[in-house]
């Protein structure tokens, strides 16, 4: 066993006093269920009246979120495009495709921050609006981590282009520049603002010298006494050698230009140009890569991986990844200098920028509280098979661990568990046996619902838990007195036993009744009748009294003797099949044969003579016993005048 | 179809349906209701895709629908009709049906009318009874006709409070759909694959005309009427087959035509141009399907996208359908004369389309993703 990460979080169930009584729990996929025990801590203390009520405890809140479920219904398409990635893509075809899944992912997680930002702005009431808040920032941790992942582990960007990726990735996530631009640009003087030469400066450090510049120009046309020094600042801004992604130019070449340029700056700072404007010479030493006048810069670089990032543009912008991590941890320690303790935030982007996936993945787990961002990252990193080589030492690798419990999550969410199906579906060594162990505990409360699960279940062939679903709704029609509804379902299961449970209700009800029920659906069985002996019986038996309305005797006859002597028919249903042949005797012409009567005769020989001897009588049974020995002798009468009647005919027959 | 928009809201969409447009009117359709399925709490909810000019200050997309306002459903929303401009008739899994009103003015939904055990099951004998799933309603102003798992048949009238007429026991199996044939006669088709015609000025409780699929008693989910050609009927089945019946004659479809891989959940005739016909479907998919065949020179040119159909045709009444002087392009029958194109409108497949409405140019449909999508180009 590992040792724990951090401390295990307590959770206080309001209204449960567990100083007092011990408490009991039991454990569900994705909740838990607790409660107080009357038992006390103490033996043999008197009984103290328990908390009445039983809690569930929910592990992932998160899907219970109005604006989160969004993203999980939206990651869930991304998720399936990316498994049917084709294998066989390498190289740069397979690199850009997976990089443009994971800038979907990102979008959809922007897209979701944006709305609960909206929502965080309209809430009424403070503490939700607070919650959303916290939310939204969480969405903003998660994208920017996202991103940075994206650059170093997706992207793999090389020296050169990753300092341009990573610039992109710092203007993305601090922007409050923007307004400030746009609150600076929209003031009558702007070089008179108060926030003039902060917004400079921070242009300055995002690396956009562009914007730096048009700003200078402004200051220069407002004070004709700085126009000299401004300019030869706009030029020096101008001419600092970047890497456009157009170029061709060689990564020494740019070297070569970028140590030139940084010489130049050196010497305007040696000759004190800039003396008369401290704003200025502040941005120089900026440019120069000064790590004292960026540390005096702390507010408006908000963060340490801001100041990384201008730290290593002014001084080293063809960084290569394996060095990234010494910068991080440099630029960290400088920039929170020791006044404070890194928080779960930095300590991923930390462990990312030394290229250590697993420590990403584990601070993610601990940190946030949803799996959806870990299960996603860590499926996408797979795809760029980087974390072949991790096994666990439980279940399977981590990729399905992960995903199994955000699928686990799903499932436990009343409206949710459709989405968990298919991310069950890509988990190659357990996902077939959670689905199966989720999938039948699925509230089945419409049929509808009940046959959207059982195509999950028949389209991959577990039919334990087709033939378990469509028992439970048998069941529930046979209760409901839904016998037509009740045969279908066990028809579909293919389940005799229940078949032949329905097709004897059926036959009771008509031996009540004396007629049948649901004829629209027995009359239609079709080759689903062989599904069991008994449902053979009742469609038969159905088409004997059809043939018997439509006055086809002879067929009749002859299909009602087939039942019996073919024993189809349950011995317990011989006497009505008997009384049924009374009518079919005591018609005019002879129906049925010599050689059929003395099979009936047989037959009625056969139930009487097996009949059970009654130890015990009482009046009722004397009453019953007495009706079926009429019965028996009608019969026999009858079918003593047919043999007689049948032996003239074919005698006389056979004769002329 | 470039012009597509998805907007996920967060429940699982069960029903969309187009509000009617008054009669006469020239507009092209711009409000839509849904009902929503399988939530802990589900809801009815009113959409426009209206241009809302200045309105939209997020910066929302042109075409992208709005929640114009909705209310809590009890149980799942099984069917959805408008009734007439106002007022919409929601089917429940509870057995309940119920008319809401929607009060343009302040833009709130109301429940107008509610029959609380429209459907039910008696127990084996006794006469307590539990709820059943309506499953199916329609209407034709004043009349609204509903189905349930119960296999019963109801009859209701606005502003009655009792069933006007009310068949038990209609049928053995569930009750999956219902559609107006002529005024007094409707159709159901349940889970046997039967289609039953009902007069409801016969008494006594047997239909007066039973069709079905022979062999595998392949269930049937949803069923339309031709608009303009009553005694035409599309079905869709449980194996993803569309068959179109002729009521006239016969008591097998006229043809079999495969389709999707899974249930069929909803067919629709476009009820202004009913050569083109529209189907949803547990796979995921949405197909438009387009049997005008008068345009001899499309066949090579928009075949690319879409894909050709495959034909299982019955020609049981084919000989028949020579005489008639107007011939439904769905009932006749020869695969080499007739190229049905069928054009998929959704981008990537992945859970249910459950429901989809036609009007004009606009279409709707609702997902199991929680998604809904719009188009107001169809023929574009």
């Amino acid at each position: 066993m590992e040792e724990l990460d951090g401390e295990p979080t307590v959770t206080l169930i309001p209204g449960v006093n567990s100083k007092k009584n011990q408490m009991c729990f039991d454990w569900g996929p994705g909740e838990m269920l607790v409660c107080e025990t009357s038992f006390n801590k103490k033996e043999k203390s008197e009984m103290v009246p328990s908390c009445p009520f039983i809690y569930i405890i929910r592990k992932d809140v998160d899907v219970y979120s109005q604006i989160l479920r969004k993203l999980f219904n939206e990651s869930h398409g991304i998720f399936l495009g990316l498994q049917r990635i084709d294998e066989e893509l390498t190289g740069k075809s397979r690199k850009s495709q997976l990089v443009r899944v994971s800038k979907n992912y990102r979008s959809v997680i922007r897209a979701c921050m944006e709305e609960m930002h909206q929502v965080a702005i309209a809430a009424k009431d403070p503490a939700n609006g607070r919650q959303f808040s916290s939310q939204v920032s969480i969405l903003s941790a998660m994208e920017l981590i996202w991103n940075l992942c994206e650059i170093l582990f997706i992207e793999v960007a090389p020296a050169g282009p990753l300092l341009l990726h990573l610039l992109d990735w710092v203007r993305l996530h601090v922007c409050e520049v923007d307004s400030l631009s746009a609150d600076v640009l929209g003031s009558e003087n702007p070089s008179k603002h108060d926030s003039f030469w902060n917004l400079v400066t921070i242009l300055v450090l995002q690396g956009r010298l562009d914007e730096a510049r048009q700003m200078l120009s402004k200051e220069a046309d407002a004070s004709p006494a700085s126009a000299g020094i401004c300019r030869i600042m706009g030029d020096l801004m101008r001419t600092m050698p970047i890497l456009s992604p157009g170029n061709t130019q060689t990564l020494t070449e740019l070297e070569l230009k970028w140590q030139h340029w940084h010489e130049e700056c050196e010497r305007y700072l040696q000759d004190s140009t800039f003396a008369t404007s401290p704003h200025l010479e502040s941005l120089l030493k900026i440019m120069l890569g000064d790590e004292a006048a960026l540390l005096e810069q702390k507010e408006l670089l908000s963060n340490w991986y801001h100041f990384l990032v201008t730290r290593l543009l002014y001084s080293n912008p063809t960084v290569k990844p394996i060095d990234l991590h010494y910068y991080a941890q440099s630029s960290l320690d400088l920039f929170l200098g020791g006044e404070s303790s890194p928080e779960p935030l930095d300590n991923i982007l930390l462990a990312a920028f030394e290229f250590d996936i697993h420590q990403v993945i584990k601070e993610c787990s601990i940190a946030l509280s949803n799996w959806w961002f870990v299960a996603h990252l860590t499926d996408l990193l797979d795809h760029c098979k980087l974390l072949q080589s991790h096994n666990l030492y439980f279940g399977s690798n981590m990729r399905e661990f992960l995903l199994l419990e955000y699928a686990s999550g799903l499932f436990a969410h009343p409206s949710l568990w459709q989405l968990g199906v298919d991310y069950f579906d890509y988990c190659p060594e357990l996902g077939r046996v959670s689905l199966e162990l989720h999938i039948e505990r699925i509230p089945l409360n419409t049929e509808q619902k009940a046959l959207k699960v059982l195509r999950v279940c028949e389209q991959r062939q577990m039919t334990e838990q087709v033939r378990s679903i469509c028992k439970i709704l048998a069941m529930k029609a046979v209760r409901n007195n839904r016998l037509g509804s009740a045969l279908s379902w066990s028809i579909r299961a293919k389940d005799a036993a229940f078949a032949t449970l329905v097709s004897d209700r059926f036959l009771r009800d008509y031996c009540e009744r004396g007629c049948f029920s649901d004829l629209d659906l027995i009359d239609n069985l079709g080759p689903a009748m062989m599904l069991s002996d008994r449902l053979t019986f009742l469609g038969k038996y159905r088409e004997f009294h059809r043939m018997y309305g439509e006055k086809r005797f002879a067929d009749a006859a002859s299909l009602l003797l087939s039942l019996m002597t073919s024993r189809i028919a349950p011995r317990s249903f011989w006497m009505t099949l008997l009384t049924d042949a009374l009518p079919l005797l005591e018609q005019k012409q002879v129906i049925f044969s010599a050689e059929q009567t003395y099979e009936l005769m047989r037959c009625l020989e056969d139930l009487t003579s097996r009949r059970p001897v009654h130890g015990e009588s009482d009046t009722e049974q004397l009453q019953d016993d007495d009706i079926e020995t009429t019965k028996v002798e009608m019969l026999r009468l009858s079918l003593a005048r047919n043999l007689a009647r049948a032996i003239i005919r074919e005698g006389s027959l056979e004769g002329s | 179809m470039e012009e597509i928009y998805a907007k996920f809201v967060s429940q699982k969409i069960s029903k969309t349906r187009w509000r009617p447009l008054p009669p006469g009117s020239l507009q092209t359709a711009e409000t839509f209701a849904t009902g929503s399925w399988d939530n802990e709490e589900n809801y009815i909810s009113l959409w426009s895709i209206g241009d809302f000019g200045n309105l939209d200050s997020d910066g929302g997309f042109e075409g992208d629908h709005q929640l114009l306002c909705d209310i809590r459903h009890h149980g799942d929303v099984m069917d959805l009709q408008f009734f007439d401009q106002e007022r919409i008739v929601a089917a429940s899994s509870t057995g309940c049906v119920t008319v809401f009103l929607h009060h343009p003015n302040n833009q709130t939904l109301s429940v107008n009318q509610q029959w609380t055990t429209a459907h039910y099951h008696t127990g084996p004998g006794s006469p307590s009874y539990s709820s059943a799933p309506c499953t199916g309603v329609v209407c034709n102003n004043p009349e609204i006709v509903t189905v349930g798992e119960d296999g019963r048949i109801n009859l209701f009238r606005a502003d009655h409070k009792e069933a006007v007429r009310t068949i038990d026991n209609a049928d053995s199996s569930t009750l999956h759909a219902v559609t107006f044939l002529r005024t007094p006669e409707i159709l159901t088709v349940n889970s046997i694959g039967q289609l039953k015609i009902w007069d409801f000025r016969q008494q006594g409780n047997e239909p007066s005309q039973i069709l079905s699929l022979t062999g595998d008693r392949v269930p049937l989910h949803c069923v339309d009427r031709h608009p303009n050609q009553q005694h035409v009927v599309a079905t869709g089945g449980q194996d993803g087959m569309l068959s179109i019946w002729d009521v006239r004659q016969g008591t097998m479809p006229v043809s079999l035509l495969k389709a999707h891989e899974a249930e069929m959940w909803e067919v629709h005739f476009h009820p202004s141009n009913p050569e083109h016909l529209f189907t949803c479907s547990e796979d995921g998919s949405l197909w438009h399907w387009d049997a005008s065949t008068d345009v001899p020179e499309k066949s090579s040119l928009f075949h690319q996208g879409g894909r050709s159909s495959t034909f299982l045709s019955h020609s049981i009444s084919n000989q028949a359908n020579v005489h008639q002087s107007v011939i439904s392009s769905w009932l006749s029958t020869d695969p080499a004369k007739d190229r049905i194109e069928i054009t998929s409108l959704l981008p990537s497949r992945s859970l249910s389309v459950n429901s989809l409405d036609v009007l004009g140019p606009c279409l709707v449909c609702g997902t199991d993703a929680e998604a809904i999508y719009v188009t107001r180009h169809l023929f574009s």
